[in-house]
């Protein structure tokens, strides 16, 4: 019979943080910039297909790191969630906040329970809020134990964060338009990879409120490029 | 079952799930209570059945380089217009249509399920369904409704959208069992449909220009509000006219009254003694 040693509980989650910071650290860090009217996820993906960034509802877009498979169908699942909310009540009904919450959740509930954490970081947008609740752009940050911050202006999530962030934080300014986010993202990361950045080994999407409907898009191939060389 | 961790996400999709894209499905199983489901039991009473609001005519006409879809505004209870200003022509995507027939309630409902399944598609797998995929699909939920069709809610949608592959316009007929038809150039749905056909038939041109399919389909909307009670005219004096799309390589828009009316009033004009 296999013996149950005794772990304390304060080692058990300094494993368990350590395991998962170390998958997540494995993968390229993403951006995420906000501008005027919304927000750009920016980061290196040298596959055109496997994307890290997606839309989830009108107002809504995702982006995560870490292991592919685990938020990939957390990715899957924010979608679900979104669409059968929408259906049931209406479409104005489905925000960032109660998805971020259900992620943290999820996240949370893996760390502690499952025989592993999952390796993913996530971030949660929305754009065009109104109220007195609902900030004009929210943006939450989703950790690999289920912790939640609500981040402004920009945020990195990923291995290796802080040349990145110190960039940010020196170049970004209030107000900025769309290409100008585009363009401060893709060069910080540029920057910290000591190399010039292109569309083939880009990704480059996010949420834009002057988009009617679904305010998601994505840049690509030459449209990048020719953003990029402006 | 294949899952991040041991599986105790409720929530997070299997791997091999065969509904993986489809919202339908997963409204079925995680909602059942927000879809129509079999509700056994004998067909409805005469009483509740003329209380049940029907969608009248629909149509679809092919052009060279779309298709137009339209309807008329008329709804029905038993013998009394319930409604003069309905929409039966709601878009799916950003490249098709879908229009109904039948009892209003569901059928919109399908309308709305169905705009919703195409989008959850397009988000979960990163691009659109095909045409036919599309269209299938719609079968389907057509089939799925069959229980509510026997006890007298039949829907019968009509589908119309542009092939992005070949840029060609596609209209697809569904009977209240599910059966789906490839219309060639023109198709009609509803009570009025018979007198809109013949007119349809006449003159809808799959090498004509949209602004032809277009008249065509104001004139055959016309003639079947002529000759069916159940569909309604152009309500000119309080300015409600039919609802016309066009889908082509721009995508779906809708013309607005101004041009209905223009276009109503022509096909009027030649009309008039």
């Amino acid at each position: 019979m296999a013996a149950n040693y005794y772990v304390a509980p304060e080692q058990l989650m300094k494993d368990r943080a350590e395991y998962a910071r170390k998958g997540i650290a494995r993968g390229r860090p993403l951006v995420a910039v906000e501008f005027a009217n919304g927000v750009v996820f920016a980061g290196e993906n040298p596959t055109a297909s496997l994307y890290k960034t997606s839309e989830i509802y009108d107002r809504i877009g995702f982006a995560a790191v870490g292991r592919y498979n685990e938020y990939e169908s957390l990715r899957v699942a924010g979608i679900r969630l979104a669409d059968v909310k929408g259906y049931q009540y209406a479409r104005e009904d489905v925000s960032a906040k109660p998805l971020a919450n259900a992620y943290s959740q999820a996240l949370g509930a893996s760390f502690m329970g499952d025989s592993k954490p999952l390796e993913v970081e996530l971030l949660i947008a929305q754009v065009d809020g109104d109220g007195p609740d609902e900030p004009p752009i929210e943006l939450y940050h989703i950790l690999y134990d289920g912790s939640i911050v609500d981040e402004h202006r920009f945020v990195v999530i990923g291995g290796d964060t802080e040349p990145l962030t110190t960039a940010l934080e020196a170049q970004w300014s209030a107000g900025l338009g769309r290409d100008e986010a585009v363009r401060l993202a893709v060069g910080v990361l540029a920057e910290s990879a000591g190399r010039e950045l292109r569309a083939d080994g880009l990704e480059v999407s996010g949420l834009d409120a002057t988009r009617e409907r679904r305010r998601f898009f994505r840049l690509r191939g030459t449209e990048l490029d020719e953003l990029l060389d402006a | 079952m294949v899952r991040p961790g041991s599986g105790s996400l409720p929530g997070i999709p299997d791997a091999f799930d065969l509904h993986r894209s489809s919202f339908f499905e997963v409204l079925r199983r995680d909602a059942p209570e927000a879809v129509p489901s079999v509700m056994g039991g004998a067909p409805l009473s005469e009483e509740l059945r003329a209380s049940v609001v029907e969608g009248t005519t629909v149509l679809a006409v092919i052009a060279a380089d779309g298709v137009v879809i339209a309807g008329d505004r008329r709804a029905t209870a038993g013998n009394l217009i319930s409604r003069g200003d309905m929409r039966k022509v709601f878009p799916a995507d950003s490249s098709s249509a879908i229009a109904i027939s039948g009892a209003a309630g569901p059928a919109m409902e399908l309308a709305k399920v169905f705009a919703t399944e195409l989008e959850h598609y397009e988000k979960v797998e990163g691009e659109p369904l095909s045409l036919e995929g599309k269209s299938n699909k719609l079968a389907g939920m057509v089939r799925a409704h069959l229980p509510m069709a026997m006890q007298g809610l039949v829907v019968v949608p009509l589908f119309a959208g542009v092939d992005p592959r070949t840029g060609t316009g596609r209209i697809f007929e569904y009977d209240p069992a599910g059966g789906r038809y490839v219309a060639t150039d023109q198709a009609a749905t509803g009570s009025g449909s018979l007198a809109a056909r013949a007119t349809l038939k006449r003159f809808a041109d799959p090498q004509a220009p949209i602004g032809t399919a277009v008249r065509t389909a104001i004139t055959a909307l016309t003639d079947a509000a002529e000759e069916d009670s159940a569909t309604g005219g152009p309500d000119l004096m309080r300015r409600i006219y039919p609802i016309v799309a066009i889908i082509d390589a721009d995508g779906y828009r809708e013309l607005d009254d101004d041009a209905v009316r223009t276009e109503i009033e022509a096909v009027l004009e030649s009309r008039r003694r």
